[in-house]
């Protein structure tokens, strides 16, 4: 399947204070696809991620989104890409509808379409009966759930997920995934995930990169990365393997 | 602009519906109402010394009935409102993760800034515009003193520079929520200036006019030094908004008083002579005597703000 390419980096770097947080960076990722980025803690994913949304400034380097530059063009990026942070905040003092009016509005949705969709959307993350309940009251999972309706509000086509399985359950991680799924499925977005959840990620990318100290040191799919890491013929692979590999070389 | 007026929009709704402004709006309205209502009894208790008086509706707001009078009691609390409004209106969003959530929305950001600004700014109107008309009411219901076209201009005038005055320290905490990461902090820095500026910088101003032309009170008096001495020590204290206020709107308010602060000596019989025979002054000429420091106070808001502003566009937001 050949799929045009949605988001490109040609050689992108940041420094913070004299210090590489993200050495030449490039990757692509193809339209439709999850992609699964990986690596450990302060390998420099969220930094990539906010440079893509147009919320950091590289050092040096450039990356396209949708064929926009985040650097010039932020706020086309951030029309079409939502981003879902690692800890996703909320008014606590206003309810899960409240919440998702407000985003609505930043994104320019009328009032009485807005409201559809918000309906809508609740439904699918499962938030209906506690549209009405003040978010200060929701569980971790319950504001996870409602992180990705709002993200979902501005209808994007692309979304970058920051570890959105961390804190939960290991039964809601997995309904989480299975919802990431079908995002992708049903609604055709693309999925930038970052994650540590190695298992999941391997049941639902279609491409991973691994990250180690600011550097890309693989790009490809799961068993283009088995061939290369584990030799080739191996049937009984698993992700958690090929990145252990990676890991111990860096 | 549509993210602009929904930034504005919601912080207007968090505004009025937060305690925090309910408590403070409460507080600033019984005081100013107390304090003009004692006016109010006092003039009706006086009426015969009223009929010199040609203002006599801006002295609901300029006379000193119990304590303070209430331009006075703006003067000095005022900064609190602008505090209270903005302490904690960027590191609060930065800490709860809501304000990358803001940022990652397709709007400028200035519009989160610019925003909370203007909300701010209007809540602060619509809080004096009401605290004024409700004085209004009262003296028309209390001491049956209609207030002419030219007192109603000077309201106008004072409303407006009051508007300014409070602005400034919302730009202030408005700058220190950005600067500083702990809402704590940013509180207790606005609070800190409020005192310094308020209480502070006229102490100070008598201690740098007597250090550099000192007034010997055992000798001789030198007349020169003693015009040095208050020359100084009232351009040290002009450092100070509250002070810059505070001359700007008694000037405005009190149509008999000619410069914001005499720095001719006059003996007591000298100053009750002048005071008997003297005409107010004109709308047009109050203005002009105020005109420096309203300038003054515009200035300190627009650059308070625009500081805020150039930190805030530059600023990495990473949680």
């Amino acid at each position: 399947m050949e799929a045009s390419t949605i988001i490109e980096t040609v050689n992108l770097t940041k420094l913070y204070n004299r210090q590489t947080a993200v050495k030449d960076l490039s990757f692509k990722v193809n339209e439709g696809e999850v992609f699964g980025f990986l690596g450990p803690n302060g390998a420099g994913k969220t930094t990539t991620l906010l440079m893509l949304m147009g919320l950091s400034h590289p050092s040096a380097g450039s990356a396209k989104v949708c064929g926009f530059d985040p650097l010039r063009s932020a706020r086309e990026v951030k029309r079409i890409a939502g981003y879902l942070p690692e800890n996703v905040g909320f008014y606590g003092d206003l309810d899960a509808v409240q919440n998702l009016n407000y985003v609505a509005r930043l994104n320019g949705i009328q009032t009485n379409r807005a409201s559809e969709k918000i309906d809508e959307l609740l439904d699918l993350v499962g938030l209906k009966q506690d549209a009405r309940k003040k978010v200060g009251a929701f569980s971790r999972g319950m504001k996870q759930r409602l992180g990705f309706a709002e993200v979902l509000i501005k209808d994007p086509k692309l979304i970058f997920l920051d570890e959105p399985t961390t804190g939960l359950d290991p039964d809601g991680a997995l309904r989480l995934m299975e919802f990431i799924k079908s995002l992708n499925r049903d609604r055709q977005i693309t999925v930038l995930l970052s994650s540590h959840n190695l298992y999941q990620v391997q049941k639902i990318s279609h491409r991973v990169g691994i990250m180690i100290h600011g550097e890309m040191v693989a790009e490809g799919t799961i068993e283009s990365l088995a061939k290369e890491k584990l030799g080739v013929g191996e049937k009984e692979y698993s992700l958690e393997e090929i990145y252990m590999k990676y890991f111990q070389e860096a | 602009m549509q993210g602009l007026y929904a930034v504005f929009k919601k912080e207007l709704c968090d505004h009025f519906s937060s305690y925090r402004f309910v408590i403070l709006f409460a507080l600033i309205a019984m005081v100013s109402f107390i304090s003009s209502y004692m006016a109010g009894i006092h003039m009706k208790e006086n009426l015969e010394a009223l009929a010199n008086t040609r203002f006599p509706f801006l002295m609901l707001f300029s006379a000193t009935g119990a304590l303070f009078s209430m331009v006075q009691f703006v003067a000095f609390f005022g900064p609190l409102i602008g505090v209270v409004l903005a302490f904690d209106s960027i590191n609060r969003e930065r800490a709860h993760g809501t304000l990358i959530k803001l940022i990652s929305q397709p709007i400028y950001r200035d519009a989160v800034i610019n925003g909370k600004f203007l909300a701010g700014v209007a809540t602060i109107t619509i809080m004096l515009i009401a605290i004024v008309l409700v004085i209004s009411g009262l003296g028309l219901a209390l001491v049956g003193i209609v207030p002419g076209l030219e007192e109603i201009w000077r309201l106008f005038i004072y409303l407006i520079i009051s508007i300014f005055y409070i602005s400034f320290w919302l730009a202030v905490s408005i700058l220190f929520s950005i600067s500083f990461k702990n809402i704590a902090t940013s509180a207790l820095a606005s609070i800190a200036l409020w005192i310094f500026l308020s209480f502070f910088v006229s102490l100070g101003a008598n201690v740098v006019a007597d250090s550099i032309a000192p007034v010997d009170r055992q000798k001789e008096p030198n007349p020169e030094m003693i015009i040095k001495n208050i020359r100084i020590r009232e351009m040290v204290s002009l450092c100070s908004p509250m002070v810059l206020y505070s001359e700007a709107t008694q000037t405005i308010i009190d149509p008999m008083r000619k410069t914001t602060r005499s720095v001719v000596l006059m003996g007591p019989m000298e100053e009750l002579l002048s005071s008997r025979f003297q005409n107010p002054l004109p709308l047009g000429q109050s203005i002009l005597v105020i005109f420096p420091h309203m300038t003054a106070l515009v200035a300190l808001t627009l650059i308070c703000f625009a500081i805020s502003y150039v930190i805030f566009m530059v600023q990495e937001i990473r949680t």
